[in-house]
């Protein structure tokens, strides 16, 4: 295993050296620190180059769609442009690769997230990281107001949003992200717990459900009434997460993969006594999303195909899963779960929320469709006129046939 | 076309150098074209070609992966595009309003700047220099500071409008007040390369007409209005003109101050700003190539407009 590396398998233009766009993040950020690792197990020699977010998917957008070879493993977001990939013929086909390993246990990755790294019966890439919604919220803020738990319903999150904002003048109720695609992923564990999906179970648009009305109107309206003063409808989750560990906020839903950007002292002026809850529940119980937000891929037009899944293979493996979820990643593999050290660096209450969030998690947390980006800017788009003061139910009427007719364009 | 090159062609080397091979009088006689030609095929090479690309791209419904395969719809988009009242118009009145707007502020306060600088000071080296600090940072970074400084919570301008006891702003959160703001922000950056182009030539004027209007009793208004802005016309209208297609294609400024999109509710996208969205969020590279393409033609339909005027202003 350790010397066949060195022979670059039966590719034609095989190289020693594997070829890796990452994205900026925690998961990235530990990977590279033990990659001398990996290069002095195999002798392969790995080439980073690390991109945000918007910069990474314009460079797989430029470069495959060039069919470049100089990018041979890709991170991407299976949810967000993997079906686009893999329609395109962009993603190399992993099944036999990944079943053919002992060592990887294929078997040992939860069912959800492969799912969503797989195209027509086919592996096109290995899920890393995975999210659920949880809430992050103030304790001391909390216990000031003489609340002794955090809310378990919405409406028990809008009177304590509520109440607390009375209390702390400066300070808002809630915090989320505000911008018409960035929100959209957040708002679907609120429109989940109201009912509603994006699309029904026939495959029609659904965002103008009664559900769906209630949930945009909802989530709007704690912004507009409970948000910061001069809320912006730009906001991603650094601007949201800023306000909040900049300690003027007290509720704020978002992703358990982000939590270190709460808890650590250097970043957030709350780390002290910030709590995590599960998300509270609606009229449908609590719904958060439990998806998949990053994968690893193979480029089809690589030539160093074999060397690359080594190093899918390595990082991807039980080991570093494990260690990345002692690090505060949480990863896709039922082992690490079920394993008492995967979860035990973990807040107490962060881990219980996620339990729960496992237990009832949906698979997605935006529209599963091709071009996702122009889905997201419409069911995103009653979002923002909830928040700005529109008529949120008007709203969803519009978008809802907008997204019918980009549902009908995209199934020709 | 002949007609230009004869004059050139007529005392043809030949017949001075009756002995030179025929492969040098040939290369002789088409001197201009191979000097010219490495340019003219790097020209090809890095513009006709993706021009080309562009306007054949235009023509077809490419989208999701340039390689996939697409088909050759004629004018299809353009029409789809030219009908579309609700992106691309707003976005064609929000590229000419942001160039206008920026542009008359550019020049109005360019000029004030560049008469105040004319005549030397004390202390004018060091005015000059803080004066064009603006223009050297990179765009992108010049947003994001902006960005920082107009957060409508923790910014440093709510903050200072609080001090003098003016509520905070939205700033560039607001849906009506994003575009003027990051007007601003242009203003700001590019104000100081049209004081340079106008001290240049404010500096190269000669100074007999000044002083014959002096001696003749003209007011300094009087002396700026009908000596100093005609002379100085041709100068404006090259700051005019360089600074006005910059200005048309802004796309740095406005993506970092508000993302994709031009923000939740457009209300920045300009039309670089859509077509980037088209390309790079709905890889629609075929509508986005009509959207450039409409694009290009506006610039050369502008950049005409005033080269014609420049050239009346010259014969004057």
């Amino acid at each position: 295993m350790t010397l066949s590396a060195c022979g670059g398998g039966g590719d034609s233009g095989a190289s020693d050296t594997v070829r890796v766009t990452l994205v900026n993040h925690v998961w990235t950020e530990n990977i590279r620190k033990v990659i001398p690792q990996f290069e002095q197990e195999t002798g392969l020699k790995v080439e980073v180059t690390q991109l945000g977010e918007d910069q990474l998917s314009d460079q797989y957008n430029v470069k495959l769609n060039a069919g470049s070879r100089d990018i041979d493993v890709m991170m991407y977001r299976p949810l967000q442009e993997g079906r686009l990939f893999a329609e395109n013929g962009y993603l190399a086909d992993l099944t036999d690769k990944a079943e053919g390993s002992a060592d990887f246990d294929f078997a040992d990755f939860q069912e959800t997230p492969v799912g969503a790294t797989s195209h027509e019966d086919k592996l096109v890439g290995v899920p890393i990281i995975t999210e659920q919604q949880v809430l992050y919220y103030r304790k001391d803020l909390l216990e000031k107001s003489g609340f002794t738990a955090p809310p378990a319903t919405l409406d028990e999150l809008k009177a304590q949003a509520t109440k607390i904002q009375a209390d702390n003048p400066g300070v808002a109720g809630f915090v989320a992200r505000t911008g018409k695609a960035a929100a959209v992923t957040q708002f679907s564990s609120f429109l989940y717990s109201f009912g509603g999906d994006f699309v029904d179970a026939s495959g029609k648009a659904a965002v103008n459900t009664p559900a769906a009305k209630q949930a945009y109107a909802f989530y709007g309206g704690l912004l507009r009434e409970n948000g910061p003063a001069n809320v912006s409808t730009d906001m991603s989750w650094s601007e949201a997460m800023a306000i909040f560990t900049q300690g003027q906020a007290a509720f704020y839903p978002e992703a358990n993969s982000l939590y270190k950007n709460a808890t650590d002292p250097a970043k957030s002026k709350v780390s002290e006594t910030v709590g995590f809850a599960p998300m509270p529940a609606g009229p449908a119980g609590s719904k958060p999303y439990n998806i998949p937000s990053w994968g690893l891929a193979v480029n089809e037009s690589s030539e160093n195909q074999d060397n690359a899944w080594k190093f899918i293979e390595w990082a991807a493996g039980k080991a570093q899963t494990l260690e990345q979820q002692k690090a505060g990643v949480p990863g896709a593999r039922t082992s690490v779960w079920e394993n008492p050290e995967g979860i035990s660096t973990y807040p107490a209450d962060m881990a219980d929320a996620i339990t729960v969030s496992l237990a009832n998690g949906v698979g997605h947390d935006r529209p599963v469709v091709e071009r996702v980006a122009q889905a997201r800017e419409i069911v995103g788009q009653p979002i923002v006129d909830a928040i700005t003061g529109g008529d949120a139910a008007a709203s969803a009427e519009t978008a809802n046939e907008a997204f019918q007719k980009f549902l009908d364009d995209e199934a020709r | 076309m002949s007609a230009v090159i004869a004059p050139d062609k007529a005392p043809s080397r030949a017949n001075v150098m009756p002995d030179t091979p025929g492969w040098a009088r040939w290369a002789n006689d088409h001197r201009k074209w191979l000097f010219a030609a490495p340019a003219m095929a790097f020209v090809a090479a890095l513009i006709i070609f993706p021009l080309g690309w562009t306007i054949y791209l235009s023509l077809t419904d490419s989208s999701g992966s340039v390689r996939a395969e697409s088909e050759f719809i004629g004018f299809r988009n353009y029409i789809d595009v030219l009908t579309d009242t609700d992106r691309f118009w707003p976005a064609v009145g929000r590229t000419a309003a942001f160039t206008g707007v920026a542009l008359l502020f550019e020049v109005v306060l360019g000029m004030a700047i560049a008469l105040l600088l004319w005549r030397p000071f004390k202390g004018e080296k060091w005015v000059r220099v803080a004066i064009l600090l603006p223009l050297v940072a990179t765009p992108v970074a010049v947003g994001m500071m902006w960005r920082l400084i107009f957060d409508p919570n923790i910014g440093l301008a709510n903050q200072a409008l609080g001090w003098i006891g003016i509520g905070p702003q939205p700033w560039l959160a607001g849906q009506h007040t994003a575009l003027p703001t990051t007007i601003f922000i242009d203003i700001w950056q590019w104000t100081p390369m049209v004081v340079l182009i106008l001290l240049a030539g404010l500096t190269s004027l000669s100074e007999e007409p000044q002083e014959a209007a002096m001696i003749d009793g003209a007011s300094p208004w009087q002396r700026f209005r009908h000596v100093t802005l005609p002379l100085l016309m041709p100068t404006v209208i090259v700051a005019v003109l360089l600074r006005g297609i910059d200005a048309l294609k802004t796309f740095d400024i406005l993506y970092a101050t508000k993302g994709r999109g031009g923000g939740s509710f457009n209300e920045v996208e300009t039309l670089n700003v859509y077509a980037y969205g088209l390309s790079f969020d709905y890889n629609e590279y075929g509508l986005s190539s009509t959207v450039l393409i409409l694009f290009f033609l506006i610039i050369i339909g502008s950049m005409w407009a005033l080269t014609s005027r420049r050239k009346k202003e010259a014969r004057r």
